[in-house]
């Protein structure tokens, strides 16, 4: 199952590398990374594979808003298919 | 690929603008708890309906967690009562009223509706029964939502019906005067009532459902005036255009999460109703996608014209994206719950006769208006014959949900709390319409009924 994974927030350094070792450590494939930096605002979008992610969906949402709250952004997880039910017919 | 910016428009749809699933609304059907023993009939329904609904809350903030999108509310809608306890040999309904809250107490719901009477042509037993039980059932239960379908475009208006729901509503703002009259807020007039709408307080499960549906109502009066501020100065194509493609949207997002929760929850899904519900949020609101639109505020003239042009593409853009689209439909212009409304009424720019034009163009009709204490039940009577006559010739869905509060006039306001919002009380014309609603009787159906 593919998960989107975005991040928002004031720019940083560690801000993908706390992601990706959480990730890890959760068995979740990175599948693609893009990011962009809107006036100082850091905005990072991941598609990951959660397939055979060693923790439940709810518990990664909770990992990752704390992680964000740790570093000051916001980290959400969220089913691919919201988004592709919204801008893809 | 998804793009960065797709994810972000929707994103902030939910951040920024209160995009939500307003409601996953569980249809049950209590015809097969039919008992002439009123007790065991609530012990039937009680059992039913907490079992078929015992996971309805938790797969809903599942989904919430899921899609990253607010669920704000789950509720329950039951066959009316006048039905499916038609074989009770009782002469009140309220423990039945007791029941269903209880129930939807144990389950965790906010809402459940269907104690409900559909009269538009006359009264069985049954009925009577229910009407009279409803200020106390109101007054003793705290989640159980109230409807009466006084009319039909196929069956006229049953006038004898429209009287005494006047008297009613006065009843019941009676009972609850220590709550600001909130049982009035729980209790809904009809004409042309629909069968499968998951808002509160006029969903009921219809006789002609399947057992068990899940229905879905959406909602984003916020997302729509974003987008319409997008296009400010543009002409009417493309703004009903960005309407269109918004609503779109929206709807989508409502169809992948009732398809979800019907799979989860093992209960064929029913329908999405793609209303726009505002909420008492800054941000939220009808009257501020006016504003948008150009108009000063809610009530000035363009006002109907606007909130037509809103209907008809909110639905032109829903269609489209849901395999089912039913219930109510278009946008919801309650004023107790839209903080622009309010404004608009405290500034005497909205009145109750606009809001009656408007109810000709928009989903339902008079919603969630304030009035003062010491009006007429008749005068009450008079604006429910109103409005239904509205719908009868229409052949459309119209409704009076007005709260008369008792000890209070026109220049107070009253606090519902919560989603239900607050309303500065509105003037009613006091002349008398006695004579006209004392006559008794039905309406006959208009003459566009004979359509066979």
């Amino acid at each position: 199952m593919k998960s989107i994974i975005t991040v928002v927030g004031t720019d940083r350094v560690g801000i993908i590398a706390k992601v990706c070792n959480y990730l890890a450590e959760a068995n979740v494939n990175i599948l693609d990374i893009s990011q962009t930096i809107v006036s100082g605002y850091f905005n990072m979008m991941m598609i990951v594979d959660i397939s055979n992610s060693i923790k439940s969906f709810e518990d990664m949402v909770e990992g990752l808003e704390k992680i964000g709250e740790e570093i000051g952004v916001v980290i959400k997880m969220q089913h691919e298919d919201i988004f592709n039910c919204m801008h893809r017919i | 690929m998804l793009s960065i910016m797709e994810i972000q428009e929707t994103n902030n749809m939910i951040s920024e603008s209160n995009l939500d699933v307003r409601t996953i609304t569980m249809g049950i059907s209590l015809m097969d708890c039919a008992d002439s023993d009123i007790d065991r009939f609530n012990e039937k329904i009680y059992k039913k309906i907490t079992t078929y609904a015992k996971d309805l809350v938790k797969v809903g903030d599942e989904l919430s967690k899921q899609f990253g999108i607010p669920v704000v509310n789950k509720r329950i809608s039951v066959t009316p009562i006048s039905i499916a306890a038609a074989g009770c040999e009782t002469d009140s309904y309220v423990s039945i009223a007791k029941t269903l809250d209880r129930a939807a107490k144990d389950v965790g719901v906010n809402f459940i509706g269907g104690f409900s009477a559909l009269v538009q042509k006359g009264f069985t037993k049954a009925d009577k029964i229910l009407i009279e039980s409803i200020p106390e059932a109101l007054d003793v239960t705290e989640r159980v939502c109230s409807s009466v379908n006084v009319g039909t475009s196929r069956n006229g208006i049953n006038m004898d019906a429209v009287k005494r729901m006047g008297e009613i509503i006065v009843e019941t703002a009676e009972r609850t005067k220590d709550r600001d009259c909130i049982g009035c807020a729980k209790l809904v007039v009809f004409c042309n009532a629909v069968e499968d709408n998951p808002f509160m307080a006029g969903a009921f499960h219809g006789v002609g459902e399947a057992d068990c549906v899940i229905n879905v109502g959406v909602s984003g009066p916020g997302v729509v005036k974003t987008a319409l501020e997008n296009v400010k100065d543009t002409d009417f194509e493309t703004l009903c255009e960005t309407v269109k493609r918004t609503a779109f949207k929206i709807t989508r997002v409502g169809q992948i999460v009732a398809q979800e929760a019907s799979k989860r929850l093992n209960v064929p899904f029913g329908i999405i109703d793609l209303s726009l519900a505002p909420t008492p949020a800054v941000g939220d609101s009808i009257a501020e996608i006016f504003q948008v639109m150009g108009l000063e505020q809610a009530g000035a003239p363009g006002t109907t014209a606007a909130l037509a042009i809103l209907n008809d593409n909110v639905k032109k853009g829903g269609v489209m994206a849901s395999s089912y689209v039913g219930g109510l439909s278009g946008a919801f212009i309650p004023v107790s719950e839209d903080h622009g409304m309010i404004e608009a009424v405290e500034m005497g720019a909205l009145t109750l006769e606009k809001l009656e034009a408007m109810t000709c163009v928009c989903s339902v009709g008079l919603d969630m208006i304030a009035i003062p204490g010491d009006t007429k039940a008749t005068t009450i009577s008079g604006i429910i014959a109103d409005e239904s006559a509205i719908g009868m010739v229409n052949n459309k869905t119209t409704a009076v949900r007005i709260i008369p509060v008792i000890g209070k006039g026109v220049g107070e306001s009253v606090e519902f709390g919560g989603l239900l919002g607050y309303a500065p009380i509105m003037p009613v014309n006091t002349y008398s319409c006695d004579a006209f609603i004392n006559r008794g009787g039905r309406i006959p159906a208009p003459i566009h009924s004979f359509k066979n």
